[in-house]
């Protein structure tokens, strides 16, 4: 083990550019992290000489080629100065309510388990060449139906209602899908419209029923949650334990959809099939792969896929259910399958990476008294524009998507 | 040339290989042959969310008849109760007189709703003659309210008139670069305008938020609620049907409809709307023509988020005169300017009608003017948004053009 470990880093040539350029990206993390507890570094020259030295680094870098590296590490000097200045001038009473990395890491995960849900099921349907912008519509019908589901079963399954209500989220998402997938697959209207048509109807459908049925009081609540996992031995670690000792059943189930994903679409011939219908769907043809099956099975997966997170969110997060409770959250699952460039662990990466921003404009305002927290609301957006201009590596979809495809 | 669009063919438009949807049945006709599928679409639409009133137990007739007495457009069959003594008898006006009734308020409303309507569709729509997708008119509108709001609270004391202006045109402004933010991504780099534009909604809305909200930089005098300051009276526009205080109609609606003939002439008449429509149709033909692509597309992106940046503008010199933070979250005029866009099948008069159409709904079924003890407003409020929904879902299937070819069939 160790042998091998020495022999990976006897293998890097620490001079390369690239090695220079993620060393420097590092420094600019470092340069903010020092600044924060549990060392909340009090003088601001600190971050400004670290933060300078990673720009230093990057430039170097940017300057041997290796432009993707090399800018992301004087963007990441910046910030670290940026964010690091700002930190040491706040008090550390401040820094101390916000910045409690397990109380934060463990809000990541919560914030980011919704966003997974959208982003895998999105991922499904974009890898077969069909745009789903109605990830928000399809998060919203899903929570909706969950805590419906949850309350309607309660009387007779108990403390097992949840199940029926995450099987309620996954199949009125699957309905919803199913119109996208005709009107994308069959009658060949634009993609674009269609998604943003079925936000409205979610959107518009939830919102009427919960008036309709819990309009008055809002919905009950003693609604039967998604469970806990709780890791007894786990618990007391230090870090960890609080982050991951009681996480929600849906979390875990996350981590496997995210692997199960990995494995189906990039190592198995469905996966292949998936993939080869989004890229070429003539080709596909040719050799004799049912493009309209896969497409229809592709776009109603991600629909019951995405729903399920927004069940997740009514009964496994909030308990309760509001009028577009969602609010955004499916876009902002939809710019992570962007960011992540399509690709399972990228995914996953971004939208930890947007939980994480969601986590700290949850907790920066209640801490400072100040609204300035809620522009990390902004910054998965910011990040996926900077991404899809192609500053950081373009992302590219695709090559088939929103083309529908005629049987010849 | 070609090399400055080279990324876009990751979501671009059908290449011309696949044939298009469109050209299954007849799509293009002008006239009133064009309104029939608009009309099949909003019939359907509006038949289909009766079903779901009767679903929940409730009188679709009733409720809809509610709602179209909450729009106010009944004032225009408070006809021949007025008559004029003309030489030689009595003269039975068609012109209803009663400017101050009920009818006549709701009304008020209705068109104050149409016209930011009107404005958000016409970017939609100016982007899609280009063979753009702008999506982001809700994001270019906040753009303009925000704006208006700053230019309009501050600045005291500036000569009326001016003020005004100065308001729109820097609400016009901020959402044309917003707009030009995505016109420019595409046209040099290629990213898909419906990605940028949906993230650009999503940052205007945020930092919107931040703005007015509790602590903001843009928050009222008031520092207990997240509210704006109200703008100052000579930045507001005149009014010229009904109160100020109650909402009457300000001239916002004249500046509206004359951008709907403003965009008329720059499609059809003009070298600009030439080459944008000539995009529209086929960049590599119009490239071919020695028209710059790349340019067309972010002129006609930035002309589509100034009209929506006006919208907002003009919403808030005429009768909003301040935002909570509150209603930057709710707001969806942009979006209802989509649905608007789509049904009038992106032309002056279509977009003109389906704004009516949509405001007159919107209005109707606002807790201020539906009836609650015929239908709660606030399910009517999301029946509206489920009729919008149904509006854009068939406004794609082209039943149109699907009624023409039906009946050409049946002759044959």
């Amino acid at each position: 083990m160790t042998a091998a470990i020495a022999s990976r880093l006897g293998g890097i040539r620490w001079t390369h550019p690239r090695t220079v350029g993620i060393f420097g990206i590092l420094l600019g993390a470092t340069a903010f992290w020092l600044a924060l507890p549990p060392l909340a570094a009090r003088t601001a020259v600190l971050p400004i000489a670290i933060g300078i030295l990673a720009v230093a680094a990057g430039i170097w870098t940017y300057a041997r080629d290796e432009r993707r590296v090399g800018g992301g590490a004087v963007a990441a000097g910046l910030l670290g100065i940026a964010f690091g200045v700002l930190a040491t001038r706040s008090s550390s009473a401040h820094l101390d309510q916000v910045v409690v990395w397990s109380a934060l890491g463990a809000a990541t995960l919560r914030y980011a388990t919704p966003l997974i849900y959208a982003a895998i099921g999105g991922l499904f349907c974009e890898r077969s060449g069909v745009i789903n912008v109605a990830l928000e519509g399809m998060l919203l019908t899903g929570a909706f139906f969950g805590i419906w589901g949850a309350i309607w079963a309660q009387s007779w399954a108990g403390s097992a209602a949840w199940l029926v209500g995450v099987g309620a989220a996954a199949l009125a998402g699957m309905v919803l899908a199913t119109v996208h997938a005709i009107w994308s697959i069959h009658l060949k209207v634009d993609q674009i419209i269609s998604g943003f048509a079925l936000n409205f109807l979610a959107l518009g459908i939830t919102g009427y029923l919960f008036v309709d049925k819990y309009g008055d009081t809002g919905t009950p609540g003693d609604v039967p949650g998604i469970p806990d996992v709780h890791i007894h031995f786990l618990q007391n670690w230090y870090f960890i334990g609080p982050i991951i000792g009681q996480l929600n059943l849906m979390i875990w189930l996350s981590f496997v959809l995210l692997v199960g994903t990995y494995i189906f679409v990039f190592r198995t011939p469905y996966g292949l099939r998936l993939r080869s219908v989004g890229e070429h769907p003539r080709a596909a043809d040719t050799v004799g792969i049912s493009v309209y099956k896969i497409r229809y099975i592709a776009v109603i997966s991600s629909g019951g896929i995405a729903a399920m997170g927004g069940a997740y969110l009514s009964i496994g997060f909030v308990h309760s259910f509001n009028e577009n409770m969602t609010s955004g959250t499916g876009f902002i699952g939809l710019a992570a399958l962007i960011f992540g460039k399509w690709r399972p662990f990228p995914t996953w990466g971004a939208t930890l990476l947007f939980g994480f921003s969601s986590a700290l404009a949850d907790r920066l305002p209640s801490a400072y008294g100040n609204q300035w927290g809620t522009l990390f609301q902004a910054l998965p957006y910011l990040l996926t524009l900077i991404a899809v201009a192609g500053v950081i590596g373009r992302s590219i979809g695709p090559a088939a998507s929103g083309r529908p495809y005629d049987k010849q | 040339m070609s090399d400055e669009l080279k990324g876009e063919d990751a979501l671009a438009p059908p290449s011309p290989e696949i044939p298009q949807p469109s050209q299954q049945f007849p799509s293009r006709f002008g006239g009133l042959k064009g309104a029939i599928g608009p009309l099949l679409t909003t019939i359907l639409a509006f038949l289909m969310g009766g079903l779901v009133v009767l679903f929940t137990g409730k009188d679709p007739i009733k409720v809809y008849k509610a709602i179209f007495n909450g729009t106010g457009l009944n004032w225009f069959f408070h006809v021949g109760s007025h008559s004029a003594r003309i030489p030689f008898g009595t003269a039975h006006m068609w012109f209803p007189w009663d400017t101050a009734s009920i009818a006549a308020q709701n009304l008020q409303q209705t068109l104050l709703l149409t016209t930011p309507i009107i404005l958000t569709a016409l970017a939609v729509a100016f982007a899609f003659r280009c063979g753009m997708f702008n999506i982001g008119g809700q994001g270019q509108y906040l753009a303009g309210t925000i704006f208006a709001v700053w230019i309009g609270s501050s600045f005291n004391g500036m000569s009326p008139w001016l003020h005004v202006i100065l308001c729109l045109v820097v609400g016009t402004l901020a959402g044309a670069v917003l707009a030009g933010i995505a016109g420019f991504l595409k046209a040099t780099v290629g990213a898909h305008e419906v990605i940028s534009t949906i993230m650009l909604n999503w940052i205007a809305i945020w930092v919107g938020s931040y703005l007015f909200g509790q602590g903001g930089p843009l928050q009222g005098s008031q520092k207990s609620i997240p509210i704006s300051n109200d703008i100052v009276e000579g930045a507001k526009l005149p009014v010229f049907w009904g109160l100020k205080l109650l909402q009457g109609l300000s001239i916002g609606i004249f500046i509206a409809l004359a951008i709907l003939i403003v965009y008329w002439i720059i499609i059809n008449r003009t070298t600009l709307g030439y080459e944008v429509r000539a995009v529209g149709f086929n960049p590599e033909a119009a490239r071919y023509g020695g028209i710059s692509v790349a340019r067309n597309y972010f002129l006609a992106m930035a002309i589509s988020g100034a009209f929506a940046g006006l919208a907002g503008a003009v919403d808030i010199t005429g009768w909003e005169y301040r935002i909570g933070q509150n209603d930057i979250l709710v707001n969806q005029i942009g979006f209802i300017g989509l649905a608007a866009a789509l049904l009038g099948r992106n032309t002056a008069v279509g977009v003109g009608f389906a704004s009516l159409l949509f405001g007159a709904l919107i209005n109707g079924t606002s807790g201020r003017q539906l009836d609650p003890s015929v239908f709660r407003p606030d399910l009517a409020n999301n029946l509206t948004t489920i009729i919008q929904g149904l509006v854009i879902l068939f406004v794609g299937l082209n039943l149109g053009g699907f009624w023409v070819w039906l009946k050409r069939k049946r002759r044959t």
